[in-house]
């Protein structure tokens, strides 16, 4: 019998327990990128691994993102499994490219025959202060992309199971972490098992409206549901986890159950993974809906600076009021 | 001691052993390969001429969708497997397709891409040759990847790495070339300067020098060979894999040639050159050479000379009766090899283009 052991960890800590726990488990796991060896990561993500398991397996590479991206790609022809990270969400797209007409691409191209267990770990998304090019939420492109598997973790556990998971992912796997909540602080067992990638979860029921989100806006749902129960209505919220693949089966079973639903999100709203969710789920549960689907999502503009970042992140109160605009008078 | 100029910089001149006449010239760095090799690179090289003629005519006659055509660099496609040991690897682009068979990969499954049945269709890992690249130098870098799996490994591989004029201004070749330098993998970048990127004469890609000089600024050391001299390849290759398999680091060969022919058959060369520019790359061709070398050295009699020939005949008719077969691919395939376990999503999209099919045959 294993003991129950909780631990009070940041989302930053379990990464970097889940990377370690990852390496110790099998060496072929290599963790590179910009400034993760000495210096443990911008973010402290990679915070003693070098230390722990040697320059050959976590190292600091030339600043060069294609390059980091490129290689990681070589190195899973190889026989490795190699995780690196892009420093910041925007520092990713100089490896647009190899992550489209490459990592995405190989199995298919060689027919099953060149498999690419790699993870590229993306620090995302805004509410930390963070000047240009450093609160990007990039998820849509890597979404679009076929062949790529996108995660987004919004708990400490999460942080830990789905990282492991994606590392023993058979198929390259963007791991988008919400960089806000890296000092968000659970105790947890990490020795539970949770969900595998691909399986969406109600992180809390409620029988009148849902609001899905994924990443950083799962505990501002949870937020604006804890808000809402206040004043008499009860809201579900559904955390994506994954995002391709994607959910249906239980973000569709959610939305059945109330018939009212909001997205949120921080991405700019058009061409998005939210615009992709209501249109899913519209062609899906049309029939049980009350009311078209709302969102809540970044305006599509550029990521702002500090002093006016809070106007564009999906807040308690904007989704409040898209509750309140779910054509409650006709129920 | 040597200065960082005369370690890192190329030879004055592109390394020549044997001259467009058949005349050999002794170098002080590089010895002749021997008479055994440069008879067996003979047949290799007619052989590959023969693949690049008749692949060009059965774009013609509907068979390939498109060939790019290394015809009058065939020394450089068949030096750059020569001098590779089975365990190592080698990265082509879409203009290798001679030397992915001098590797010894199937050539119907090397044409697969050209035919449009699939996108690769040969098993990399059966010969080591990577997928053919088709974006240009990005898969320079996944080569440095691979060199640097097997020195963890501590295995003593050599990765082939090669690009053309065109793709040494892409970022990726410079990103390939500094981490290659950086971790000191054992790669050989090899350069098919043939003078143009489709339209565009080398002149517009970069005034360096030459591309060889490039390894200078990455502390790789360069060298340039005349690209139609096997011999010569044969030497300023073999040693740079040498160099790189005892752990020297990467190495950066510039092949000086030329692309005698369009860039594939969509293309107009006559729009951007003319034939006076042509003409003497045709005086240079890598198989007059090495045939006037070794019939003057008594290497090269009548009977081997049918032999190479039928030998090469008879690969064209292997590629002429393999690719006449009429070839069609699954369409539920699609499907399969995007993920190692299809999404419901992919299932859904797989059985609705199946039940499209049903009633298109219904």
């Amino acid at each position: 019998m294993t003991a129950t052991t909780l631990v009070k960890l940041t989302m930053a800590q379990a990464l970097n327990q889940a990377l370690r726990d990852a390496m110790k488990a099998d060496e072929t796991v290599l963790m590179f990128g910009e400034d993760v060896g000495a210096l443990g990561g911008v973010f402290r993500i990679t915070d003693g691994l070098t230390a722990e398991f040697g320059e050959d397996r976590c190292f600091d590479t030339p600043l060069a993102e294609s390059g980091i991206v490129g290689m990681a790609v070589g190195l899973a022809m190889n026989g490795m499994r190699p995780v690196v990270e892009m420093q910041f969400d925007a520092f990713g797209y100089p490896a647009f490219e190899q992550v489209v007409s490459h990592v995405a691409k190989m199995r298919n191209r060689t027919r099953g025959r060149v498999t690419l267990p790699m993870v590229i770990r993306m620090p995302y998304a805004g509410g930390i202060g963070g000047v240009e090019h450093h609160c990007d939420s990039s998820e849509s492109y890597y979404a679009h992309t076929p062949g790529l598997t996108v995660v987004a973790p919004a708990t400490v556990a999460d942080a830990y199971t789905l990282l492991r998971k994606a590392i023993e992912h058979p198929d390259p796997v963007i791991f988008m972490e919400p960089k806000k909540l890296y000092w968000a602080k659970e105790e947890v067992d990490l020795s539970v098992e949770q969900p595998g990638i691909g399986t969406a979860v109600v992180r809390r029921e409620g029988r009148d409206a849902t609001l899905i989100a994924y990443g950083p806006t799962v505990p501002i749902a949870l937020e604006a549901a804890e808000v809402a129960a206040a004043d008499g209505r009860q809201l579900q919220v559904v955390d994506l986890r994954s995002i391709v693949p994607f959910d249906d089966e239980t973000v569709c079973a959610a939305v059945r159950s109330t018939g009212r639903a909001v997205v949120v999100a921080e991405a700019s709203g058009f061409a998005s993974v939210s615009s992709e969710i209501v249109a899913r789920v519209t062609e899906r549960c049309f029939h049980s809906l009350a009311a078209p689907i709302r969102r809540v999502t970044g305006f599509d503009i550029p990521y702002p600076p500090p002093k006016l970042e809070r106007h564009q992140l999906p807040g308690v109160d904007r989704i409040l009021d898209a509750v309140d605009d779910l054509q409650w008078e006709d129920s | 001691m040597t200065t960082v100029e005369e370690r890192l910089l190329p030879s004055a001149e592109p390394i020549q052993l044997i001259d467009q006449h058949g005349v050999p010239h002794d170098h002080p760095q590089y010895g002749l390969p021997s008479e055994q090799t440069l008879v067996d690179g003979y047949a290799q090289l007619v052989k590959g001429r023969r693949i690049n003629d008749q692949a060009g005519a059965l774009v013609r006659q509907g068979r390939l969708a498109v060939y790019p055509s290394s015809h009058g660099q065939e020394a450089c496609q068949v030096a750059a497997t020569m001098v590779l040991r089975d365990q190592d690897w080698l990265f082509p682009t879409y203009r290798d397709t001679v030397s992915i068979i001098s590797r010894g990969v199937d050539p119907i499954e090397t044409l697969t891409l050209l035919r449009g049945d699939w996108h690769s269709g040969y098993d990399p890992y059966q010969r080591n040759v990577a997928p053919q690249a088709t974006p240009l130098a990005t898969q320079l870098i996944h080569a440095v990847g691979v060199a640097h799996a097997a020195r963890l490994k501590g295995e003593d591989t050599v990765v082939m790495a090669l690009c053309g004029d065109g793709a040494t201004s892409e970022g990726d070749f410079h990103e390939a070339l500094n981490f290659a330098a950086v971790f000191k993998a054992p790669v050989v970048f090899f350069i098919q300067n043939n003078e143009y990127a489709i339209s565009v004469p080398l002149a517009r890609q970069t005034v360096a020098p030459s591309l060889a000089h490039k390894g200078i600024g990455y502390g790789v050391p360069g060298e340039r060979a005349d690209g139609n001299d096997l011999a010569g390849l044969l030497a300023v290759l073999g040693q740079a894999v040498d160099k790189a398999r005892a752990g020297e680091g990467p190495q950066l060969i510039e092949a000086h040639t030329y692309r005698v022919q369009a860039h594939t058959n969509a293309d107009d060369a006559t729009r951007y050159r003319n034939d006076a520019e042509v003409a003497p790359w045709l005086e240079r061709d890598p198989l007059k050479r090495l045939e006037a070398f070794l019939v003057e050295r008594g290497l090269l009699g009548e009977s081997l000379k049918k032999q190479v020939v039928a030998a090469a005949d008879e690969a064209a008719e292997a590629l002429r009766v393999g690719l006449m077969e009429e070839v069609q691919p699954d369409p539920a395939e699609l499907f399969d090899h995007l993920y190692a376990e299809k999404t419901p999503q992919l299932k859904e999209q797989a059985a609705f283009l199946q039940d499209e099919l049903a009633r298109e045959e219904a």
